[in-house]
């Protein structure tokens, strides 16, 4: 468990400039002002990046090891990596974590997702070696004076859509899994499952309503 | 500019999720450059990808930390790489960053092969699993009547074109199935430009071209 900070003051202003780049950013999700304990350790997640930005701080990366390094492994092993390559595969992951740092961005992705990114893209190059052609950039630099309340909005975006995923009834959420776990399509899974594929479809549909309608929106 | 036709949920969650073979990655990274929509999903896919991390936890070996820590003492050297400079936006007659990575430069450096009526095609280098190629149709000209034995995504990158079901310009993509028998014309305005990738060869309904296929790799 990672050690309690404080919280960043939430914005005491309505939406600023930031909405229009959140709403970007996450979609059709909004934010809330709620707060919870394991949000106080995904402030200390997005602290212990700024950390490692700005002053290189180990003591900072071990926590953010300590955090991600099981759940990499995890998800390398899931996708159907060999235990002993997925151990040397999450560190390498962090390692990169380390030398990219000053490509975060808090107000565009939480660490989680950033981190996920990097996770999937060591994937594909472990199980395909193959590129993965990634968009343009749009080049937006965080804006000094507005990262702080676009980070906490990422953060409490990103642990509500992790309280919303787990809300989800076990069927769909193995699903979803699925869908991240691996290489399987559509029909792949619908052969593990037994499942028809309109089946899988509409219950993929159904599983990702219920997360978008958690985070505050219609789909 | 504005994008009518969209990506579809699945092929914006298998791109976030990395399960797509790279032509399709392509055609979406493409995509998802002119179209912010979309781009705002994909990002919440990715999110969502964050959030099944937690649910796949497995221990670290004892050590993993202290070998972590020791590998960044060489990693450090290249920590002070700058982020790649943000690349000229989105000129209405140039290629989609990720696209340009593939063909070495913008559209004047796509070496065309005719493939007959003038229309000219160049393959792009991806893995098996799928093909991607660019298409260049003469103003209007039509593509040859064609099924397909899996899915085909076709974006517009210059002009439009216009089948059965709908007119396609820039940045919009049509995707077709088994079930889509369709002869696309390219407006009169403009030779139109497409990125096409399919996961499995075109059918073509007339026989010369279909013997023509294994050699036009299409």
């Amino acid at each position: 468990m990672m050690q309690q900070r404080a919280v960043p003051t939430a914005p005491s202003s309505g939406p600023p400039a930031h909405v229009m780049r959140g709403v970007i950013a996450m979609g059709s999700w909004r934010l809330n002002d709620k707060k919870s304990a394991i949000e106080v350790e995904k402030a200390g997640l997005s602290r212990d990046m700024a950390l490692i930005r700005e002053a290189r701080d180990r003591a900072a990366f071990a926590r953010l090891f300590g955090h991600f390094a099981p759940r990499i492994k995890g998800f390398l092993i899931k996708s159907g990596t060999e235990p002993s390559v997925a151990e040397d595969c999450a560190q390498d992951v962090m390692v990169t974590v380390w030398k990219k740092a000053h490509l975060f961005d808090p107000a565009r992705a939480s660490v989680a997702t950033w981190v996920f990114t990097i996770a999937r893209n060591r994937r594909i190059d472990l199980a395909r070696r193959e590129k993965r052609p990634e968009p343009e950039d749009l080049g937006w630099g965080p804006e000094p004076d507005q990262t702080q309340d676009e980070t906490l909005v990422m953060q409490q975006d990103s642990e509500r859509l992790g309280t919303a995923l787990a809300a989800l009834p076990d069927a769909q959420r193995l699903l979803i899994e699925q869908c991240y776990f691996g290489e399987l399509s559509h029909r792949d899974i619908a052969d593990v499952t037994g499942l028809p594929l309109g089946t899988i479809k509409s219950r993929i549909r159904l599983a990702l309503d219920k997360l978008r309608h958690a985070m505050g929106s219609t789909p | 500019m504005t994008i009518k036709h969209h990506l579809t949920e699945s092929l914006l969650m298998g791109y976030a999720a990395g399960s797509l073979p790279e032509a399709f990655n392509l055609v979406v990274a493409s995509h998802v450059s002119l179209c912010d929509d979309c781009r705002a999903a994909v990002e919440s896919y990715e999110a969502l990808g964050g959030a099944v991390l937690d649910d796949a936890q497995v221990a670290m070996a004892e050590d993993g930390l202290a070998d972590c820590l020791a590998r960044l003492e060489t990693a450090a050297a290249e920590v002070e790489t700058a982020p790649p400079a943000p690349r000229s936006a989105n000129q209405a007659h140039s290629l989609p960053a990720p696209l340009r990575d593939y063909v070495g430069g913008d559209m004047d450096a796509i070496r065309w092969r005719p493939v007959g009526g003038g229309v000219k095609q160049a393959i792009l280098r991806t893995s098996e699993s799928a093909s991607a190629r660019l298409l260049f149709i003469p103003a209007g000209s039509a593509v040859p009547d064609h099924g397909h034995r899996g899915v085909e995504l076709t974006m517009v990158l210059q002009g439009a074109f216009a089948d059965a079901t709908d007119r396609f310009a820039r940045g919009d993509v049509e995707i077709a199935d088994e079930d889509l028998e369709h002869t696309p014309i390219a407006d009169i305005g403009a030779d139109c430009i497409c990125l096409a990738a399919t996961d499995a060869p075109l059918r073509f309904r007339s026989l010369i071209p279909r013997l023509l296929q294994p050699f036009l790799k299409i």
